[in-house]
């Protein structure tokens, strides 16, 4: 009789990164819509021009490096890349800033380090900060979400004139005030002499929002929907994103101070407002970048949370997660140093001592 | 001859100080963000490099080993207040800019290292040329960065050299992309040294590998005859 010649390991298809990597592009889905729905069809253009920009980066880098172009792309990380750093940037960005975001993000955080594996940083996130830094007008100009603007969205006429030729983005119907406003974390920090309910009251943004800003709150939901999906299917465990959550909570219950005009914000407001959910589920789970072990990763979460609630508080930029993110990625070797799993067959330290 | 030729080539390219031996990297990364700013810290720095291997070399045999480094920093300190008080004269403006880099210039490395390495162990004019083309390496790779990021991170060149050069310079500016430019701030802030002195060294060590593997090729190109070949038994 013959056995079957099979060796381990015997787990099939899960492992390949191009498997992974779609679920993610799969996870970010209701986030997609969600932001569609609130922002109109720039996020969308967003999402395609930077997988092109993307995946031509890619594949130019790869031919350079003399490497299997069709191999490498397929592995998606790239198109990961690119969704990420589109979801991150504002909808109706100009084509040029798309382009110069994915070229940080695919060349230099990427490629120059050896590609998918040896990137120290999360690629989407060096963009992103790029951007930020240098141009910080173009990077902070969110557009009223559809609901207060009487759910008028910019047409696609519309959108395309403003993100390939500059237009300035015309909307019937639009509030006089601009199409451009201020976003719940920046009405929170700019907020002195408000009581927390006046403040909710006195602002549609809060007033018309069920948890912590119109269109932010669903967004965020969304993203937790697909990071649970994410966890369903194993992708990454539960310790970083939870342990980030929980730090962010805890920190700004102590400083919630009762909701007086000193306040920093409620936990719920924190927990569904800016990018959070993205950053918790979609990425600081990176698991080139971020610290190894389990325990590692409740400490590398952990001060990701409170980083986070430090800049969003007391910096002049609107949100904290990319800067958060980037530092404990360079703080993730060192992490690991002092986390390491113990081996099975050897004694933990304290209690090889005893 | 031919030590001309090596402390040029030494400086200039194969031992180059920003490049090769990495020193002197704080005024390197700090102040090259425009092309006026990197000529006057690169000239700064020339001035002081030359006169303080000139002076080391001529106490060279009198100065004991154990306070020779005491003795250097001394040289190279009233160099370079030298400099700083020339720079206060003639280009205030400039002074200004550059500001704690000017007396900083004592703690370059590059100048301590000359002094140590070349000019304490030769004669006066050998030193005399190797701090000018020490000083010339430095400055041909300070300028290389500070046009780079004035151009990516301004769109300009030669901005504001009437700080240098006078009030006839003040056109001298080149608006490469335009008026309509933006600007890229990161070019212009210090990720932006470190990417570009970073490339620039990568692309010299791409000209040295590729230089490398030339004079190979020609080495290993045997001629007709050149190896004696053993010739028992038969060749078909």
């Amino acid at each position: 009789m013959q056995f079957l010649k099979v060796t381990s390991p015997h787990t099939s298809k899960q492992g390949q990164a191009g498997n992974v990597m779609l679920s993610v592009i799969y996870a970010t889905i209701p986030g997609i819509i969600a932001l569609t729905y609130f922002f109109g069809v720039g996020v969308l253009i967003n999402l395609i021009l930077a997988s092109l920009f993307g995946l031509g980066f890619e594949a130019l880098i790869l031919y350079m490096r003399q490497r299997d172009i069709t191999f490498y792309l397929k592995d998606y990380s790239a198109l990961v890349t690119a969704f990420l750093l589109g979801l991150a940037l504002p909808a109706y960005t100009p084509w040029w800033l798309i382009a110069v975001g994915m070229f940080f993000s695919i060349v230099i955080a990427k490629q120059l380090y050896g590609g998918l594996g040896f990137n120290p940083f999360n690629p989407a996130m060096i963009g992103y900060v790029v951007l930020l830094i240098s141009f910080p007008l173009e990077m902070s100009s969110w557009i009223t979400p559809a609901p207060l603007n009487g759910g008028e969205l910019p047409s696609l006429s519309a959108a395309l004139g403003k993100v390939f030729l500059g237009h300035e983005l015309i909307m019937e119907g639009a509030l006089l005030d601009g199409y451009t406003s201020a976003t719940p974390l920046e009405l929170m920090r700019q907020n002195d002499g408000q009581l927390v309910n006046q403040l909710y009251s006195d602002n549609p943004l809060f007033s018309q929002a069920l948890f912590a800003g119109v269109g932010w709150e669903w967004v965020n939901i969304a993203f937790l929907a697909g990071g649970i999906y994410l966890m369903y299917k194993r992708v990454f465990t539960w310790h970083a994103p939870i342990s980030m959550l929980a730090a962010l909570g805890i920190l700004a219950a102590v400083f919630y101070d009762g909701g007086s005009s000193s306040s920093l914000g409620s936990p719920l407001f924190h927990w569904l407002t800016g990018a959070t959910m993205f950053g918790a589920f979609f990425i600081i789970t990176d698991p080139v970048s971020s610290a190894v072990s389990n325990r590692g990763r409740i400490v590398f979460g952990a001060l990701i949370g409170v980083l986070i609630f430090v800049i969003r508080s007391f910096s002049n930029y609107p949100d904290g997660v990319a800067f958060a993110v980037l530092l404990l990625n360079f703080a993730a070797p060192f992490i690991d140093y002092y986390t390491k799993p113990r081996t099975y067959g050897h004694k933990s330290k304290s209690k090889s001592k005893g | 001859m031919s030590q001309v030729k090596e402390i040029t080539h030494n400086g200039l390219w194969k031992n180059n100080p920003a490049l090769v031996q990495l020193l002197g990297l704080c005024p390197l990364l700090a102040v090259t963000g425009s092309i006026v700013n990197a000529l006057g810290l690169g000239l700064a720095t020339m001035l002081v490099l030359i006169g303080s291997n000139i002076a080391v070399s001529l106490i060279r045999n009198a100065v004991s080993d154990a306070v020779r480094l005491p003795a250097f920093v001394m040289i190279i300190a009233a160099f370079t207040t030298c400099t700083e008080l020339l720079m206060q004269a003639f280009t205030y403006e400039l002074y200004q800019i550059l500001g704690i880099f000017i007396p900083l210039i004592v703690t370059n490395c590059a100048i301590l290292g000359r002094a140590d390495a070349f000019a304490s162990k030769n004669r006066v004019l050998p030193s005399a040329l190797d701090g000018f083309m020490m000083g010339l390496g430095f400055m041909w790779v300070l300028l290389a960065i500070g046009a780079i990021r004035e151009l990516i991170g301004a769109g300009t060149l030669f901005d504001n050299m009437h700080l240098l050069f006078g009030e006839s310079a003040k056109n001298w500016t080149l608006n490469v992309f335009g008026e309509n430019y933006k600007g890229f701030l990161v070019a212009v802030l210090p990720p932006g040294a470190f990417l570009v002195a970073g490339l620039l060294i990568a692309i010299k060590n791409l000209f040295d590998a590729r230089a490398k593997r030339l004079r190979d090729a020609q080495k290993s190109e045997t001629k007709k005859g050149a190896k004696r070949v053993r010739t028992t038994g038969q060749i078909a």
